[in-house]
């Protein structure tokens, strides 16, 4: 191959590379620019708060099935595989601290994060692509009705609103369950369970710093899921698209986010 | 879908999502004590109550016969003083002699009670006179080894 041909070949990879940053950082600024005008349109939807609560129901009430016997399995898994490890030093009396522990702080807020991505976030970027897709949004705008303030600024908080809930809920299952799994069918003593576990976990950094996870997450999967919406393109395709980006794209923003979040939050900013 | 109903579920919905974070705060994170649970209160002086914490279990004779509820230092004696909650039905003689023990190498702290022989029986706040501390590890390990020198030295 001739060097021209070579240089040709650079050229156009080195092109490739700029487009697709270029790309990367309007959609980036797109974002920042609809999450403000998001935000801008809040009063509205709790103006109109008939909206917002037809969406807390499709996003949180919707969603309960999942999160609550995801919690209820994660809770007993987490007691069984904790009892067999905690056994070989014989402190099972410490299995209230690990699931409490570990529930309230991380997978509570995580894993409910992820499957209400999955369960509520798809279904909202879904529904307001095939807005688009079928010219709904474009009709509403003729009409001098604001989509914004009419179809995404509900379904943003409707998110935002639910998922703490969602998470204090899949923790409090997750506790229950085990307590069904290590005290009712392994036999720890029940006050030793909840008092080692009332000692350890404390209000403000375990109970306040998981609630904040939660709302941050609630806002990341709500965003992502409306922005995805209502940046698709209007085909069958787009919508399919960006559904899946959603999913995929919030569920990996939970997951920087609360690597970011429980840096700060235990380890203090200078690490 | 109806309005009335969407309106009832997400009550629901927020209803039980907050109980669900008062149940956290209160009963997992022990933001609230509540201690009108039925019985009596002892008080024992510990030397050192090791790693003793409030809610321990106070057990006799491996079982399960109340709760601690408090320590703090008496600020004259320089002691642990540990108030514990001994449930209705247990009665405990004068003579009891109570013990900062720990189940396992690793595992929880608790208080022992070994009953004795006194046919007076300790009341509602009464303090229990013979007493033994926590084992401090460290600190056996330091008289061991200083034991072992000692032999050393006599040789």
């Amino acid at each position: 191959m001739s060097s021209s041909g070579i240089a040709r070949g650079v050229a156009r990879g080195l092109r490739r590379v700029g487009g697709g940053t270029v790309e990367t950082i309007t959609r980036l600024g797109f974002a920042s620019r609809f999450f403000i005008a998001v935000l801008y349109h809040t009063p509205g939807a709790f103006r109109r708060l008939r909206l917002t609560l037809r969406e807390i129901y499709f996003s949180g009430v919707l969603s309960l099935v999942i999160i609550l016997v995801s919690g209820l399995f994660v809770g007993m898994v987490l007691a069984l595989q904790g009892v067999e490890v905690l056994e070989r030093y014989g402190a099972q009396e410490s299995l209230g601290i690990v699931v409490a522990l570990s529930l309230v702080r991380e997978l509570g807020p995580v894993v409910a994060g992820l499957l209400f991505a999955s369960r509520a976030g798809s279904a909202v970027t879904a529904e307001i692509g095939l807005m688009k897709a079928t010219e709904q949004i474009a009709a509403m705008e003729m009409m001098a009705v604001d989509p914004l303030a009419r179809v995404v600024a509900p379904r943003f908080w409707g998110g935002v609103v639910s998922m703490p809930l969602l998470a204090a809920l899949f923790s409090t299952l997750g506790v229950f369950g085990a307590y069904l799994v290590g005290v009712k069918l392994i036999g720890i003593d029940a006050g030793a369970f909840w008092g080692n576990m009332q000692a350890a976990v404390d209000f403000r950094r375990d109970i306040v710093n998981g609630v904040i996870k939660s709302v941050v997450f609630g806002m990341i999967v709500a965003l992502i899921a409306v922005f995805e919406g209502y940046d698709a393109k209007p085909t069958a395709e787009g919508v399919s698209t960006a559904t899946t980006r959603t999913v995929v794209g919030s569920s990996l923003m939970i997951l920087a986010a609360d690597f970011v979040l429980t840096v700060f939050m235990f380890r203090g900013v200078g690490l | 879908m109806n309005r009335a109903t969407i309106d009832l579920w997400v009550g629901i919905f927020v209803t039980i999502g907050i109980a669900a974070l008062i149940f956290l705060s209160l009963k997992v994170g022990n933001l609230l004590t509540t201690t009108n649970a039925p019985g009596y209160r002892l008080e024992a002086r510990f030397d050192n109550v090791g790693g003793l914490k409030p809610r321990a279990p106070v057990k006799a004779a491996g079982v399960v016969v109340g709760r601690v509820e408090s320590i703090r230092l008496d600020p004259k004696t320089y002691e642990g003083v540990v108030t514990m909650r001994i449930n209705e039905g247990f009665n405990f003689s004068k003579d009891t002699i109570a013990s900062v023990l720990t189940s396992g190498l690793l595992g929880e702290v608790y208080i022992n009670l070994d009953a004795g022989g006194d046919p007076a029986m300790l009341g509602n706040g009464a303090t229990i006179a013979k007493t033994q501390s926590a084992v401090i590890i460290e600190k056996l390990i330091g008289q061991f080894l200083f034991e072992k020198a000692a032999e050393g030295a006599n040789k």
